[in-house]
């Protein structure tokens, strides 16, 4: 078991801030992590973490033969108080949060020209939110940016993809002690962009940190939502939601690494698909280790298919190794649509096509309530019903 | 006056083996302002009655007819029926999760009225049809029958029925799983809107108890899927008296 290594972090925080420890008993990767693309083979497809990916449609992504040829526009929006740096791969923000865990993501390190690092200094509570957003124009395209917030600072960052384009990225969170950061992350892009990209979150001590994941768009997208404790009482919570049409893929691949004493985390991902081949992938993996007593976690994956012809892949997966926790569960349900609710709108003059709009509307109430922003939520309400627009 | 009117009704379910017939001809006719109590043993085929009306797609019906005022409602779709003026009060209402009852109930009357009711008489509407159930005003936050007591989901079955005003109200084992209090409350719903005189009511029951509350002006015993033998509410005491053994065994026929 790889012990959490302290190191001094300057001035973002009072405190300090670990570097994650990588487990590969929960991660089932085929290789340990590495910032080295040379250290991960070629994926053949059968490896577990790629056995539900389309590779050939990853645009040479996992075999070096992608090319840095892309522009991507990237506009950040800062409150005051909010700096925006670009630095190099020396930078000691950089990777701190996460080591590649795929030879893609060790492809984005290895790739990435500058890095961006975005620090609301401690104690700076901001009233409106950091908005980053990017914006594919064609190609291919490396990136890794770093959100930190030193100790008890708060902050909402808005990160936005639409566009076009080939992007292999990481996406760093340093969240310091006593610090709240919610990350809403929305993959609205073109229909024919390819998305892969490494979250790594550190949850500092008593930190609360909070994932939102919106899927959309794409023909690929490939998210690893990882999050690790860097002290004792963090909290994490990691919510998703993805609309996948027809022949498009769409997959989270969630770890929280319950590292530290008394953290604890709550995931819910919930999906609607539509059309043949749409395939969704959700893969839950919750490793509570020996040290982490107190452990409270809860995971949890809905499904809601709508048409013949879609799949899902769906994998929770909690390991153990301390008997003195709070509570850990897990739950994952694939589900047709269901006639009897549809039956009781429509018993109340409900309309079949506005019925079932409620429903699915009814089914990501929940997630849509936890964004908090209300740009972005009309948003993705206009989206969800764009897309039952198109199905009726 | 409104009527519904149901001809020689033969109705089958899908089960092991192929098709099974449940409704084995059934006549009756509800007319505005009319009360009819069906009773009858468990499977005899009431809530089979009750929801092919209603149009739910479990159930194929393979003779006879259903009219409202000479319309066709085996021809209309179930959002259509409930729009030409039927209502089922279901047993079992589903949870639809995320969507708010206040919500629900406003898609619903829009839909019913054809226009969007005017928010300021809406709530004062919906909270004064809450408040004569004894139904908390928190309770139009709560999702559609999610984590609903017994009680809770026919209370808002009866408070749709109050807001939507149907013509003719099918109300399936309402009265089932409700403590004297709780059928109290929701049978006055019941009566409030039978008073208007303006619908016609079908009470399917299993017990004779919600019947010291709503009066029938008809009784009929249901039996092996078709209506064995109909009466005034001195029926009912019989039934209560004797049971539906004589039914069961086929002792009387229609």
């Amino acid at each position: 078991m790889a012990e959490a290594q302290n190191i001094p972090v300057g001035s973002t925080t009072a405190g300090s801030i670990a570097v994650a420890a990588e487990s590969t008993v929960a991660t089932r990767m085929s290789a340990p992590p590495s910032y080295d693309v040379a250290d991960f083979p070629v994926p053949h497809g059968r490896e577990e973490e790629w056995r539900f990916t389309p590779l050939e449609r990853l645009r040479g992504l996992q075999d070096g033969t992608a090319v840095a040829d892309g522009r991507i526009r990237t506009e950040v929006y800062t409150p005051d108080g909010v700096t925006q740096e670009t630095v190099g791969r020396d930078d000691p923000r950089v990777g701190r949060a996460g080591t590649p865990v795929d030879r893609v993501a060790a492809q984005a390190y290895t790739s990435f020209e500058k890095a961006s690092v975005v620090s609301v200094p401690k104690e700076t509570v901001l009233t409106e939110p950091i908005r980053i957003t990017v914006h594919g124009q064609g190609g291919t395209a490396f990136v890794h940016q770093v959100i930190e917030l030193g100790a008890f600072a708060e902050a909402v960052v808005v990160i936005d993809h639409t566009g076009d384009a080939v992007v292999a990225a990481n996406v760093d969170f340093l969240v310091g002690d006593g610090a709240k950061l919610t990350v809403v992350s929305v993959q609205d892009w073109d229909a024919d962009a390819v998305h892969v990209s490494q979250h790594n979150a550190l949850v500092g001590r008593d930190a609360s940190f909070k994932s939102i994941v919106v899927t959309f768009g794409g023909d690929v997208v490939r998210l690893h939502p990882r999050v690790a404790y860097a002290g004792p009482g963090g909290e994490a919570e990691l919510f998703g939601l993805y609309f996948t049409d027809k022949g498009q893929h769409q997959e989270h691949r969630l770890l929280v690494d319950h590292n530290a004493p008394h953290c604890k985390s709550n995931a819910v991902y919930k999906g609607a698909l539509q059309g043949d081949d749409a395939h969704a992938v959700w893969i839950g993996d919750v490793l509570i280790r020996a040290a982490a007593e107190g452990t409270d976690t809860y995971e949890m994956n809905r499904n809601l298919v709508l048409t013949d012809g879609a799949r899902v892949d769906s994998v929770p997966n909690l390991e153990i190794e301390t008997g003195e926790i709070a509570g850990a569960g897990h739950a994952s349900a694939t589900g047709r649509f269901d006639d009897e609710q549809l039956f009781y709108l429509m018993s109340r003059g409900i309309p079949q096509v506005e019925a079932r709009r409620l429903v699915i509307r009814g089914f990501f109430a929940e997630l849509v309530q936890q964004i908090g922003l209300p740009d972005v939520e009309e948003r993705l309400i206009a989206k969800i019903e764009a897309e039952l627009e198109a199905s009726v | 006056m409104a009527t519904l009117e149901i001809n020689d009704l033969h109705v089958t379910v899908e089960a092991e083996g192929g098709a099974r017939e449940i409704l084995k001809g059934v006549d009756l006719t509800v007319k505005q302002g009319e009360t009819h109590a069906i009773m009858g043993p468990n499977g005899s085929g009431k809530s089979t009655l009750a929801y092919s009306i209603a149009g739910h797609p479990k159930y194929t019906i393979t003779g006879g007819t259903v009219t409202l005022d000479g319309e066709d409602v085996l021809e209309m779709t179930v959002d259509e029926r409930a729009r030409a003026g039927l209502f089922l009060a279901m047993q079992y209402p589903v949870e639809v999760p995320g969507v708010s009852v206040s919500n629900f109930l406003r898609t619903s009357a829009t839909a019913m009225r054809g226009e969007a009711p005017k928010l300021r008489t809406w709530v004062k509407e919906v909270k004064g049809a809450m408040e004569q159930l004894h139904m908390d005003a928190s309770f139009a936050e709560r999702n559609v029958n999610e984590g609903f007591s017994g009680g809770e989901k026919k209370r808002h079955e009866i408070l749709q029925l109050e807001l939507l005003k149907p013509k003719v109200a099918i109300l399936d084992e309402t009265d089932s799983g409700l403590d004297v209090d709780a059928l109290r409350v929701v049978s006055e719903g019941v009566n409030r809107v039978r008073e208007s005189g303006e619908v016609g009511t079908l009470l399917i029951t299993h017990y004779t108890r919600i019947l010291r509350y709503i009066k029938p002006d008809f009784v009929h015993v249901f039996a092996q899927g078709r209506i064995a033998e109909s009466g005034g509410a001195e029926l009912a005491d019989k039934l209560e008296n004797e049971g539906y053994e004589a039914y069961v065994k086929g002792g009387v026929s229609a």
